[in-house]
């Protein structure tokens, strides 16, 4: 599911045959207020043509002669284009002349919602499917053709990068956290050993499952079932969580948002049952 | 534009404070006192968060270069959208680079 499908206006910013350049310390001002409020920002200057625009709205801006923005159509007829003479204008009369003629047209701001959610390196993925069992939130899901995929962005915990620290090839990134290799930051060595390790804790978060599909030997098919046990499955996820906020790896609010007992439990075996049929079909 | 000539991006990581400003705002900066055309979007994440198809656009728009973050989170967004940028884009990184470093790629 995807909630946030509000596309930013763009505004272009005309500096092109028959307009009069800005001051470049205007310009920049006026971009950088333009994009802190969520707008797409084009600059444009004469013989280098701007990229095609695919919306059906467009804003240009300029510095006209005699202050009066020319009238433009847009040959296809497809996108409607206005147009106003910016001349005199400071960066915050600029912004407000932009907000008026965006009107009630609904556009995702910045501040009031945060992109995260977690991306997939598929350099580095070996599809062995350990975040769609991981994540009780139903962030993950397997494309037509078995293969992992982000599918919900909007379950996803703000903040909370715990599938990325149990992927066993550093393949989950979250770029808007801070440290790397989560954020995207090439991977040393020992980064690649420690994450390894990091899944050994992890595997305690539901150790049946993650048994299952790292080994799925006789031996471990044994030790699975004596195992096995929901009540004993449930406590330790919940221990294992518990120690994960505990050591700073998720936030707190996450353990707080959990679903209820039987429905950990219900998520477990369907996410089980999806990773398996996956696994099986490659 | 010539077949040679870079389509030139810049993203302002607008939702979220993980591009230091002072490098992001000095990269605008001087692109802005250049004088080149360029295309400037709020944040890459946000767009790649409800598969935005103006991501589609930039990925085939021919030679690319894009001032962001870390290379591997840039291609990895574009891909998960489902346009994958082609391999020849360069991608300077505002999170660890410096703005001469990028501006000088990015104009050069």
């Amino acid at each position: 599911m995807i909630t946030h499908t509000h596309r930013p206006l763009r505004v272009v910013l005309y500096e092109g045959q028959g307009a009069i350049p800005l001051p470049a310390e205007a310009r920049a001002k006026v971009m950088a207020a333009l994009l802190d409020k969520g707008y797409a920002v084009t600059r444009t200057v004469a013989g280098q043509p701007a990229m095609p625009h695919d919306d059906r709205s467009l804003l240009l801006l300029g510095s006209f002669p005699e202050q009066k923005a020319p009238e433009i159509e847009d040959a296809t007829g497809q996108i409607k284009i206005a147009t106003h003479d910016i001349t005199g204008l400071d960066t915050d009369g600029i912004v407000a002349l932009v907000e008026k003629s965006r009107g009630d047209k609904p556009m995702n701001e910045p501040g009031k919602w945060k992109p995260w959610f977690p991306v997939i390196d598929y350099s580095r993925c070996t599809n062995c499917m350990q975040c769609l069992s991981f994540c009780l939130f139903d962030v993950y899901g397997v494309s037509e053709d078995n293969k992992i995929q982000v599918q919900n962005n909007d379950n996803c915990k703000t903040n909370c990068p715990a599938c990325s620290r149990v992927c066993p090839e550093v393949a989950i990134m979250f770029p808007k956290y801070q440290a790397g290799p989560i954020n995207g930051d090439e991977i040393s060595e020992t980064d690649a050993g420690r994450e390894k390790i990091k899944v050994d804790i992890s595997s305690l978060l539901g150790g049946d499952i993650y048994s299952a599909l790292k080994d799925r030997s006789a031996a471990a098919k044994s030790r699975f079932s004596k195992e096995r046990s929901p009540d004993k499955a449930l406590d330790e996820r919940k221990k294992c969580l518990t120690k994960l906020v505990g050591d700073g790896f998720i936030p707190a609010d996450v353990l707080a948002s959990l679903p209820s007992p039987d429905e950990i439990l219900r998520k477990a075996e369907i996410a089980k049952a999806r990773a398996a049929a996956a696994l099986a079909a490659q | 534009m010539s077949e040679t000539t870079s389509t030139l991006l810049y993203c302002r990581c607008a939702y979220a404070q993980v591009v230091p400003s002072g490098v992001k705002n000095e990269v605008l900066q001087r692109l802005c006192d250049a004088g080149v055309s360029f295309e400037t979007v709020s944040d890459l994440c946000e767009m790649a968060a409800h598969r935005d198809p103006r991501l589609k656009s930039i990925a085939q728009c021919g030679k690319l270069k894009i001032a962001a973050c870390y290379p591997r989170a840039v291609k990895g967004l574009f891909q998960q959208a489902g346009s994958p940028l082609p391999e020849d884009t360069e991608i300077l990184n505002m999170r660890s680079q410096t703005a001469t470093e990028i501006v000088e790629s990015m104009l050069g």
